[in-house]
């Protein structure tokens, strides 16, 4: 019973704040709004019993959505005092958004411990003995090696594929050049200037 | 099996992500002035590839030549057959063209071409293999998505080039998205029927029904590969990416990853969704004559030649689609027939690029305008005659082998009681013929515009030649061993 009322829950403010986040118009509250669903998602993944998931997808994804966040910050011109200036306007609904986070999250765990949910026509059955981190692990490095190792592939074009595109050789380069500095001699390097008193200094 | 014996089925994969990995070492130390020995070396591992392909070593202790030790590897997720060798000898050789085109076009664009081309290439072959050689939706995908990434990276490589850069990220954009929806797919296959094998899968749908959700998904994931082979209606970004990468690379997207995609579909509806034919072959029917028609029709205005290309492109893929609408359980030649089209096709379309290539004004730069080509019999006989000889073939004029491609697969169609859909393919090729025709009148009658640069490099006039001679009517002696080649692929899968 309370496994369904968690998926209504879980499901129906996923959907509502992931229509947010594209409706939003301020891009600091989309940023906001994905992360909410994210959040709702993870719930989804406890619901059915995965719980590695759901903490993969916080950790990664809300944490990438962190940097993401850092970048809309640093790239955007938002004027900050105007956004706190609502703070005492905004409280209300914003304890009301914080309740109902922390109200989820004590849902979530209770559902979890109450057991995963009855899906009608389950197909892939969850090993009851072992943790959902050894049997990824134990098919991950085995019986899906090849497709693992294929997608370190992926990951391999892509750094390539980054630093073709992106990286220029400058020609104000000031990097070290190790031999010219050893192979520079005394009179390269030094002048001896008769100066007569009393005129610049030509350099 | 143990774990060397694996390895050994996927060989091919091998020597190339090791030769790719070795060549970016070899890149990254010895700067941009490597990258024709880079690229040379990177023909050699295709062609040791496709020997590996082609050869596949049965044991580690029995180092024995042999077409019988195919097999498959890594509990099912890679299969190495007479399918995928076929595909693979195809998609090397595409690529290993599009590597020599590369450095002589990028240095007449001013600056040298990046070392990391060939390596590139290398990677999305290693991409390419997967697919065609994948019996497991996640192989699947994972090729797909490592042949698309090095794809995105290669069609924005001149990165100054505003086109180029636009061609990147659309194809980016969009191949994002035709991910999103194959995966999606797969998703809802494995949902309901709780694998991702592909003979699992034929079991589970021959044993019934095919639920609405299975359903979904297999739409979805034809959906999401129709896209990489450009099939109407996910074919938008087809003449943009086209026009806007650089032309060896263009040259790359028309030729090997359409085998490979197209080999994929096959081996998605063949192995994967055998049984539930009726199902896919509505859509396929659909994709292939949409494709044909639009791509006969909207060719017609074009004035850029990589443009009409790519139309052309579109209209050939609905031609082999009609090979693939023609399998039925048991019966392997709808599949043959593709494979022989789609051989012949990569002929055709590498060369037609390679004749692209050499379109140069006075001062060496490139140009793409079909007016540019007026006259071109005067001064470029050769070049006016190898292009003309690709152009009649892609219309299917019965001398040349364009046509021995298209019978194949109508007669392919009409064995299987598809008629309407051959007599409509039969009158759409009349409708392409003419834009096809049209470039050949421009070249032989008339006025001559300034004539073009010669041609410099002597091996991609040596490789005009020869793929002009292999669609020649001299090609017809080929058909023997494509026959026999495609029908051996063919019947891997059945």
């Amino acid at each position: 019973m309370i496994q369904a009322f968690a998926f209504y829950l879980f499901a129906g403010l996923m959907i509502l704040s992931a229509g947010l986040t594209i409706t939003a118009r301020n891009p600091v509250h989309s940023v906001l709004w994905l992360i909410l669903a994210f959040f709702n998602a993870a719930g989804l993944m406890l619901l059915l019993g995965a719980e590695f998931i759901a903490m993969l997808l916080v950790i990664v994804y809300v944490g990438a959505v962190a940097v993401l966040f850092l970048f809309v910050v640093m790239m955007l011109d938002i004027d900050f005092a105007e956004l706190r200036a609502g703070f005492t306007r905004y409280l209300g609904i914003g304890s009301v958004l914080a309740v109902a986070l922390a109200a989820e999250i004590v849902i979530a765990v209770a559902v979890h411990s109450a057991g995963p949910i009855e899906l009608s026509n389950r197909i892939g059955p969850t090993p009851a003995t072992i943790s959902n981190v050894q049997a990824i692990g134990e098919l991950l490095y085995t019986r899906y090696l090849y497709v693992f190792e294929a997608a370190g592939l992926v990951l391999l074009v892509a750094m390539i594929g980054a630093i073709v595109l992106t990286h220029r050789t400058r020609r104000d380069d000031r990097a070290q050049n190790a031999s010219r500095q050893i192979a520079r001699r005394p009179h390269e390097a030094t002048r001896l200037v008769n100066q007569p008193v009393g005129e610049g200094v030509e350099l | 099996m143990d774990y060397a014996q694996n390895l050994l089925i996927t060989l091919p994969e091998l020597i190339l992500s090791i030769g790719a990995i070795a060549l970016m070492m070899v890149a990254a130390f010895a700067g941009d002035g490597s990258t024709r020995t880079v690229g040379w070396i990177a023909v050699v591992l295709l062609v040791l590839a496709g020997i590996a392909a082609t050869h596949a070593p049965a044991s580690l202790n029995l180092p024995i030549l042999g077409f019988e030790n195919w097999g498959s590897a890594f509990g099912g997720l890679y299969k190495a057959d007479a399918f995928s060798a076929f595909s693979k000898v195809l998609i090397y050789g595409s690529a290993a063209v599009a590597i020599i085109a590369g450095p002589d076009f990028f240095e007449r664009r001013g600056g040298r071409l990046r070392a990391e081309y060939p390596v590139l290439i290398l990677l999305s072959s290693v991409g390419m293999g997967m697919m065609v050689s994948a019996s497991d939706l996640l192989t699947l995908y994972v090729g797909l998505e490592l042949q698309s990434l090095a794809g995105y990276v290669l069609a924005s490589f001149m990165r100054r080039d505003a086109r180029s850069a636009e061609a990147g990220l659309k194809y980016f954009v969009l191949g994002a998205l035709a991910s999103g929806i194959l995966l999606y797919g797969i998703t809802l296959l494995y949902g309901f029927t709780g694998t991702t094998q592909f003979d699992t899968l034929a079991t589970i749908v021959g044993a019934g029904p095919l639920s609405t959700g299975m359903l979904f998904g297999l739409v979805f994931a034809l959906a999401g590969i129709a896209f990489k082979i450009s099939a109407v209606p996910f074919h938008m970004w087809t003449p943009d990416v086209y026009e806007g990468a650089p032309t060896p690379v263009t040259t790359f997207f028309a030729s090997a990853p359409k085998m490979a995609a197209m080999g994929l579909m096959i081996r998605l509806a063949v192995e994967a969704m055998g049984p539930a034919y009726e199902s896919w072959r509505q859509i396929v029917i659909f994709s292939a004559l949409a494709s044909i028609v639009l791509g006969a029709v909207a060719a017609i205005g074009q004035k850029s030649i990589k443009r009409l290309l790519a139309y052309s492109t579109i209209n050939n893929i609905g031609f082999a689609l009609i090979g693939l609408a023609a399998v039925q359980p048991g019966r392997p030649d709808g599949v043959a027939s593709v494979m022989t089209y789609m051989a012949i096709y990569l002929v055709m379309t590498v060369g037609s690029f390679l004749v692209v290539l050499q379109m140069r004004d006075s001062e060496g730069n490139n140009v793409e305008t079909i007016a540019s080509l007026s006259g071109l019999s005067r001064n470029h006989p050769g070049l006016a005659a190898a292009f003309a000889i690709f152009m009649f073939s892609l219309a299917g004029v019965p001398p040349l082998l364009g046509f021995w491609a298209k019978f194949v697969v109508f007669d392919a169609a009409v064995k299987a009681g598809l008629w309407p859909l051959a007599a409509i393919g039969i009158a759409a090729s009349v409708i392409s013929a003419f834009y096809y025709l049209m470039i050949v009148k421009t070249m032989y009658f008339d006025e001559p515009a300034p004539a073009y640069h010669r041609v410099e490099s002597r091996i991609e006039g040596g490789l005009i030649a020869a793929t002009a001679l292999a669609v020649s009517p001299l090609g017809y002696f080929l058909i023997p061993a494509l026959g026999l080649f495609s029908t051996q692929a063919a019947q891997a899968l059945f």
